[in-house]
C-alpha cells in the first residue's frame, strides 16, 4: 500500500528546494486559490474543519487557535512561526526547511492571509543557522517571484516575511518566551492572559505555530479541510512527522499517518526497522524528552490490551498512569542495555540547565531533582531519596508560569512510577549499579491491572 | 586567544545591520539584538563586555540589556574560546548512541576537559544540549557545521581537517 504523504512525497528530489522545482512539482498552487478565490475566514474554516492540531507539541486545535486572533483593535497582527525545535528527541522540522523550505514559505504566506497578517517571522533557533540561510535565500527568491511583498499575485494583499535566529535556549519554544525572545529580551516567558492572540509581539495580536503545523495548510487550501480530516484516526487527523532515534536500526523522519500501530511503527522496515543488534525493547519516550517514559508491556499495547497506535488518543490511554502523549513526535527507544536511572538523571540536567530560572519551584526544583538523580546514578543515593524525588517533581507540576515546569516533572514522575525497581536497585547494590546496567526487571512483565 | 580589541563592525557588516534592523517595526530595534550578537561572534570570536557595549550602542539601548540577553542564550561565549569549539550534544538520545564516549575520546585526544581550550588556542571542548540531530548521533557542531554519525576515526579525521585549514570546516 503506498502510504499517503503530504509533506514528504517530493522531500527527496533535489530540486524541490529551489522555487522552480518546487513550482513544478505543485507548489505555491494554495496561494491562486486562497488569495483569489477564499475569504480569510474561509481559510480558516476549512483549517477548522480538517482537525489540524498544532505539532509542536500541545496539539491544540489551530483552526480555533486562529480563530482567537483579536481583530477589534488596528493594531498589527503578526504570525510567528516556531522554529526553535529543542525538545530532545525532536529533529522534523529541521527536514522539512532544510529539504522543502518553499512549502513552509507558501504555508506561512496562506496563513497570514486568513489571519489578516501584513509582517510575519520565522523564528529558527540559532544553532539551525546553516538552515536560515536556506530559508533566506527561498524566502528572497518568493520576493522575486512575486510571492512575498507588495500586491501578492496581483491582489491587493502584501506580506513581508522575515527570519530570526534564537540564540540557545530551550524555553522559548514556548509561545510567550519565544515573543519575548524576538522582541530582544531573555526567554522569560509570560503571565497569561493576556494570550498573544490579544496581546503578544510588540503588545500586538499574534498567533504562533510549529513549523510542521504551518507545512499542513496549502494542501489544506487545495484539497479542503474535509479531506485531510478523512486522513488519520479520530480526532488525530491527517499525517504526523515522527523523528525516530535511539536503539533502532533506522533512524530517521518518517511522515505516518495518525493511527499506525506503535508495534508496526517500531518493528516494520518502512519504519525504525526494529531494535539494534537484535535486542530487546525496554522503554519508550514516544513524544519528546518532556512525555511520560513508557516501559515495555505498556508501549505496543494499552492497559486495556488494546492494540497502542501512534495518535494523540491512543498514546494518552490510560492516562499518566498507564499512557503518554504523542508530543511533538519525538520517538526516542530504548533498548535492554539502557539505564532508566541515567537517562532521567541526564534528562533532569537538561531540564535543570534550560530553566529560565524565573519561578522558584522550577528554578530550584529542576536543580534538586539533577542533584538527587545524580547521586543515585553514581552510587549514593539514599533509599528515601526515590520519595524524596517524587516529592519534588510534584512541587513543580502546575506551579509555574508556562509548562516547561510541567514538562521537567513529568518524565522524572513517569520514571518512578514504571522503573521504581530500577532505581531501588540502584541504592541496594551502589558498586552493582555503576559497573553494569539493570536490564529490563519489571518492565517486562505483563500488565496487572 | 582572540584579543578583542578594535570592536568596530566593517562597513559591510555595518550595511547589513541596516538591513536588519528594516525587519522591525520602528522604535523596536531592540530585536535585533540576538542576529546582531551572531555576527559580532563571528567577527571578533566572543562576546566580551567591549563586543556587549558595541553592541548596545548600535541598537540605541542601554549596556544592561545586552548583558542579560548575552548571558542568558547559551550560544554566546562570554569567554575566550578557541579558534574551533567543539560542542558535543550530550542529551538523552545522543547519549543512548554513545556521546559519554566521544566526549572522553575528545578530552584524551586534546588534553583537556570540557570547557577548557587548547594552549595553542585551536579547539575548545563544550558540551551542549541537544542540538536536534538525535537521528544522527552522536554529534557536535563546530561553526555552524552539523558534523553527525562521530566516531573516534571520524574526529581524527575532523581534528586533522581544522589543524590543516587553521579555519572552520
Amino acid at each position: 500500500m503506498s502510504r499517503l504523504k503530504i509533506l514528504t512525497e517530493h522531500i527527496n528530489k533535489p530540486e524541490i528546494t529551489g522555487i522552480e522545482g518546487y513550482i513544478k512539482n505543485g507548489g505555491y498552487r494554495s496561494l491562486e486559490k486562497a488569495l483569489k478565490k477564499m475569504q480569510p475566514d474561509e481559510v480558516t474554516e476549512e483549517v477548522k474543519k480538517s482537525g489540524l492540531r498544532g505539532r509542536g507539541g500541545a496539539g491544540f486545535p489551530t483552526g480555533m487557535k486562529w480563530s482567537f486572533i483579536f481583530k477589534g483593535s488596528d493594531k498589527p497582527r503578526y504570525l510567528l512561526c516556531n522554529a526553535d525545535e529543542s525538545e530532545p528527541g525532536t529533529f522534523k522540522d529541521r527536514l522539512l526547511m532544510e529539504k522543502i523550505p518553499h512549502l513552509l514559505i507558501e504555508g506561512m504566506i496562506a496563513s497570514s492571509f486568513a489571519l489578516g497578517v501584513r509582517t510575519a517571522y520565522i523564528y529558527i533557533r540559532g544553532e539551525y543557522m546553516y538552515i536560515l540561510h536556506i530559508l533566506q535565500q527561498a524566502i528572497d527568491e518568493a520576493y522575486a517571484k512575486g510571492y512575498l511583498g507588495e500586491n501578492i499575485l496581483g491582489t491587493s494583499y502584501s506580506l513581508d516575511l522575515h527570519v530570526h535566529p534564537g540564540g540557545g535556549a530551550y524555553i522559548c519554544g514556548e509561545e510567550t518566551a519565544l515573543i519575548e525572545s524576538l522582541e530582544g529580551k531573555r526567554g522569560n516567558p509570560r503571565i497569561k492572559p493576556p494570550f498573544p492572540a490579544v496581546e503578544g509581539l510588540w503588545g500586538c495580536p499574534t498567533i504562533v505555530n510549529n513549523v510542521e503545523t504551518i507545512c499542513k495548510v496549502p494542501f489544506i487550501i487545495n484539497e479542503g479541510g474535509e479531506a485531510y480530516a478523512k486522513i488519520g484516526i479520530g480526532a488525530s487527523t491527517g499525517t504526523k512527522l515522527i523523528s525516530a532515534c535511539g536503539n533502532i536500526n533506522k533512524p530517521g523522519v518518517y511522515e505516518i499517518e495518525l493511527g499506525v500501530p506503535v508495534e508496526e511503527f517500531i518493528y516494520s522496515d518502512e519504519y525504525c526497522g526494529g531494535i539494534k543488534g537484535g535486542k530487546q525493547l525496554k522503554a519508550l519516550v514516544p513524544g519528546g524528552s518532556s512525555v511520560p517514559i513508557l516501559p515495555q508491556r505498556l508501549i505496543t499495547t494499552t492497559a486495556k490490551g488494546e492494540p497502542r497506535l501512534m495518535s494523540y488518543e491512543s498514546l494518552a490511554d490510560g492516562g499518566f498512569a498507564t499512557g503518554s502523549m504523542l508530543g511533538s513526535g519525538g520517538f526516542i527507544v530504548f533498548d535492554e542495555d539502557q539505564c532508566v536511572v541515567r537517562n532521567t538523571w541526564n534528562f533532569s540536567r537538561f531540564y535543570h540547565h534550560e530553566s529560565c530560572g524565573q519561578c522558584s519551584p522550577c528554578r530550584e526544583g529542576t536543580g534538586w531533582m539533577e542533584k538527587i538523580l545524580h547521586r543515585l546514578e553514581h552510587g549514593h543515593g539514599r533509599m528515601e531519596d526515590i520519595d524524596l524525588l517524587w516529592d519534588v517533581q510534584r512541587k513543580i507540576e502546575g506551579n509555574t508560569i508556562c509548562p516547561f515546569g510541567d514538562a521537567a516533572a513529568w518524565p522524572v514522575a513517569a520514571a518512578i512510577r514504571h522503573f521504581r525497581d530500577e532505581f531501588e536497585w540502584h541504592v541496594l547494590q551502589p558498586q552493582e549499579a555503576t559497573r553494569r546496567n539493570y536490564g529490563m526487571g519489571r518492565s517486562a512483565e505483563p500488565v496487572t491491572a | 586567544m582572540i584579543e578583542t580589541k578594535n570592536i568596530t563592525f566593517s562597513p559591510e557588516r555595518l550595511a547589513q545591520v541596516q538591513t536588519l534592523l528594516k525587519r522591525y517595526p520602528e522604535g523596536k530595534q531592540k530585536s535585533a539584538i540576538l542576529p546582531i550578537l551572531h555576527l559580532a561572534q563571528k567577527d571578533f570570536g566572543w562576546i566580551s563586555v567591549e563586543v556587549m557595549d558595541y553592541v548596545a550602542g548600535l541598537l540605541d539601548i542601554q549596556h544592561i540589556e545586552v548583558y542579560e540577553v548575552a548571558t542568558f542564550y547559551t550560544m554566546f561565549h562570554v569567554h575566550p574560546v578557541g579558534k574551533n569549539v567543539l560542542e558535543v550534544c550530550r542529551t538523552g538520545p545522543c547519549m543512548l548512541v554513545g556521546s559519554d564516549n566521544i566526549v572522553k575520546y575528545l578530552e584524551q585526544k586534546l588534553n583537556i576537559q570540557d570547557g577548557e581550550t587548547t594552549p595553542d588556542g585551536m579547539f575548545t571542548i563544550k558540551t551542549v544540549e541537544c542540538l536536534g540531530a538525535c537521528g544522527y548521533a552522536p554529534m557536535m557542531q563546530v561553526g555552524e557545521k552539523y558534523h553527525e554519525f562521530l566516531t573516534e576515526e571520524k574526529i581524527d579525521q575532523l581534528l586533522e581537517a581544522f589543524r590543516q585549514n587553521a579555519t572552520q570546516l
